[in-house]
C-alpha cells in the first residue's frame, strides 16, 4: 500500500510549495481512513460515520491519494486536479469531493466547526466521532484558541484533534503544544507522526470525557 | 425585539429537537433555563466570536439548525470571514440574529455601532435579511426563518414604528402617491411618513430586504414618478444596487439616504442625536426628499 499511496500523491504536481505539508500528513490519514474512521464510500452521508475534517487545508495532496485508495474518488481524478472543472483544487471543497466534511484552506476554522459538529452529534445522541486534523503553524490562529477552550469546558469526548507538527509555526510553542491542550482540559498525547503502531493506539484510546489531542511529531522535512 | 426573540425561540426550542443557538456570553442568560435543559443545543462559548460562528457551523453540518445571536459588531463584523467560510462555503444554513443596529446605543461609542452589517451580509451571496420595524414583527420573521435550511440575518433594533406590519411576500404599499416612490425598511418607517406627512409620495415599507422586491418598486414605480427615494436605517446606499437591477430598464432618479458613509461620527448621545446627524431624523429625510424632488423641476 506504501508504494501504491506514493504513486497516487506524485501524480499531483503543482504545488511543490506544499509538498511538505501534504507528505508530512500522510501517515496520519493512512492510519486514520485504513484503521481508525468508521467511513465508507459506500455511505458518505450516513449520519452515524465518523467525520475526519481536514482543517489544515493547504497541500490536500495526501488527503487526495488516502481518498483515492480508499474508493473516495478514482485514480485518474487525480491527475486532473486544479483544472477548471476537476473537483480537487489546491484547498478541497466539501461540496465538489465525496467524503470530504469541510472545505479549507483558509486556517483556523476546522477546529471551531468540529466542536460544533461534536455538540450536535452529541444532541441527537449519536457517538460517531470527530477528528479534525490542524499543523502546529496553523495553531498559531487565535481561532483555535477559541475552540480548543470550548471543547475542553464542554467534555466533548468524542473530539479528537490531531496536530501535525512538522515545525512551522514561527514563534513555537513554549511548553509544548500538548499542554497548550491540556490546560484546557483536554487528554493530550505526543507520538511519533511516522509510527503506525503508535498513531493507532493514541488515536484509538476509550473515551474518558475529556476531548484527545494526539501531536504527531513528524519534524520539519529538511 | 430582543424579547420577543429570546421568548419565541426558547418556545421553539423546547418544541423543535432540530434548532440550537450558541451565544457569545451576550444574552446567553436569557436561555439559562432552556440551556439546562438542551445543554448540546443551547451552547454560549463565553467571548469568542469566532468560535461562535464556527460552532454553529458545526451544528449546522451535523443536520441542526442553529442560531446564533450577539451584538451587531460582534455577530457580523469580527468574525466576517467565519460567516463566509464556516456557513456560505461550507454550503450550510443558519439564522443569524443581531440586536443594536447600526447605532440603538450610542453612549457605547464606535466599537458598538455597526450600520455596516448589512452590507457586509449583501456581500455573501443567498442570505435573506430581515429588518422588522416593530416587535409583533419578529416572531413571524423568526418563525419562517427557523423553518428553513437557508442563511438568514435578522436585524433586531431598540428602534421601533408604532404599527407593525404582518408578514408580506414583498415590499408593503403604506400610501400611495404620485410624485416619487419612497422605500422605507424597518424601524426607520415612521420617520419617513412623519417627513413625507405633506408631501405626495407613494411610500413602500419592506422588513425583508434580501431577497428584494424588485416587482414590487417597479409596480409602485408605474403608478408614481420614477424617482425613487431609499431611507434604509443602515449604511447609506445599500439596496441602491438593488433599486438599479429593479429599474434597470425603466429611466429614474435615485436618491439613497442613511448612515453617513464619509466620516466617522465621534459622539456619544443617543439614537434621536445620531438621526440628527445622518440626516435621518423627520426633518433631514424631509429636507433632502424635498430637496430631490425640487431638482426636477
Amino acid at each position: 500500500m506504501e508504494s501504491r499511496l506514493a504513486g497516487l500523491f506524485r501524480r499531483m504536481t503543482g504545488d511543490e510549495k506544499h509538498e511538505w505539508a501534504a507528505a508530512s500528513t500522510l501517515d496520519v490519514l493512512w492510519v486514520l481512513y485504513d484503521r481508525v474512521l468508521d467511513v465508507s464510500p459506500e455511505r458518505p452521508d450516513d449520519p452515524d460515520r465518523d467525520r475526519f475534517l481536514l482543517s489544515k487545508g493547504h497541500g490536500p495532496m495526501a488527503y487526495y491519494a488516502v481518498l483515492a485508495a480508499k474508493g473516495f474518488i478514482a485514480d485518474d481524478v487525480l491527475d486532473r486536479w486544479t483544472e477548471a472543472g476537476s473537483p480537487l483544487g489546491q484547498h478541497p471543497d466539501r461540496t465538489l469531493v465525496p467524503g470530504v466534511e469541510i472545505g479549507s484552506g483558509s486556517l483556523g476554522h476546522g477546529l471551531a466547526l468540529g466542536v460544533g459538529t461534536a455538540f450536535g452529534l452529541r444532541a441527537q445522541g449519536r457517538t460517531a466521532r470527530v477528528v479534525v486534523l490542524t499543523g502546529d503553524g496553523e495553531l498559531d490562529e487565535g481561532s483555535n484558541h477559541e475552540a480548543i477552550a470550548v471543547a475542553g469546558r464542554h467534555n466533548l469526548d468524542r473530539l479528537t484533534t490531531v496536530v501535525v507538527d512538522n515545525s512551522s509555526s514561527s514563534h513555537g510553542w513554549p511548553g509544548g503544544i500538548a499542554e497548550r491542550f491540556a490546560v484546557e482540559g483536554w487528554r493530550a498525547f505526543t507520538v511519533d507522526g511516522h509510527d503506525h503502531e503508535a498513531l493507532y493506539e493514541a488515536l484509538t484510546v476509550e473515551p474518558d470525557g475529556r476531548p484527545t489531542v494526539v501531536v504527531a511529531v513528524v519534524g520539519s522535512g529538511e | 425585539m430582543r424579547v420577543v426573540f429570546a421568548q419565541a425561540l426558547t418556545k421553539a426550542l423546547v418544541q423543535d429537537s432540530r434548532l440550537a443557538v450558541v451565544t457569545a456570553d451576550i444574552s446567553s442568560a436569557a436561555f439559562g433555563e432552556v440551556r439546562e435543559r438542551f445543554p448540546d443545543r443551547v451552547v454560549n462559548v463565553g467571548i469568542r466570536e469566532q468560535a461562535m460562528i464556527g460552532v454553529a457551523g458545526g451544528l449546522a453540518l451535523s443536520g441542526l439548525r442553529p442560531v446564533v445571536h450577539s451584538y451587531a459588531p460582534f455577530l457580523v463584523e469580527r468574525p466576517y470571514e467565519q460567516i463566509k467560510l464556516d456557513f456560505g462555503h461550507q454550503d450550510v444554513g443558519a439564522v443569524l440574529v443581531s440586536i443594536g443596529g447600526s447605532y440603538d446605543d450610542p453612549v457605547w461609542g464606535r466599537t458598538h455601532q455597526s450600520p455596516a452589517d448589512v452590507t457586509l451580509i449583501d456581500s455573501l451571496p443567498g442570505w435573506t435579511v430581515h429588518v422588522p420595524g416593530h416587535p409583533a414583527e419578529v416572531e413571524p420573521l423568526l418563525a419562517e426563518a427557523l423553518a428553513g435550511d437557508d442563511r438568514v440575518y435578522l436585524r433586531l433594533s431598540t428602534r421601533t414604528n408604532s404599527t407593525p406590519f404582518g408578514p408580506s411576500e414583498g415590499f408593503t404599499v403604506v400610501r400611495t402617491g404620485a410624485r416619487a416612490v419612497v422605500l422605507a425598511v424597518g424601524p426607520i418607517l415612521d420617520q419617513v411618513l412623519a417627513a413625507m406627512s405633506d408631501v405626495d409620495v407613494t411610500v413602500l415599507y419592506a422588513s425583508t430586504i434580501r431577497p428584494f422586491d424588485h416587482a414590487g418598486l417597479r409596480a409602485a414605480v408605474q403608478s408614481a414618478a420614477p424617482d425613487v427615494v431609499l431611507v434604509e436605517p443602515y449604511l447609506r446606499g445599500t439596496s441602491a444596487h438593488e433599486v438599479a437591477v429593479a429599474l434597470a430598464d425603466v429611466p429614474h432618479r435615485q436618491l439613497a439616504l442613511g448612515v453617513d458613509r464619509a466620516e466617522e461620527k465621534r459622539v456619544y448621545g443617543t439614537a434621536p442625536d445620531h438621526d440628527r446627524l445622518h440626516g435621518l431624523d423627520p426633518a433631514g429625510i424631509a429636507r433632502a426628499v424635498n430637496a430631490f424632488l425640487g431638482a426636477a423641476r
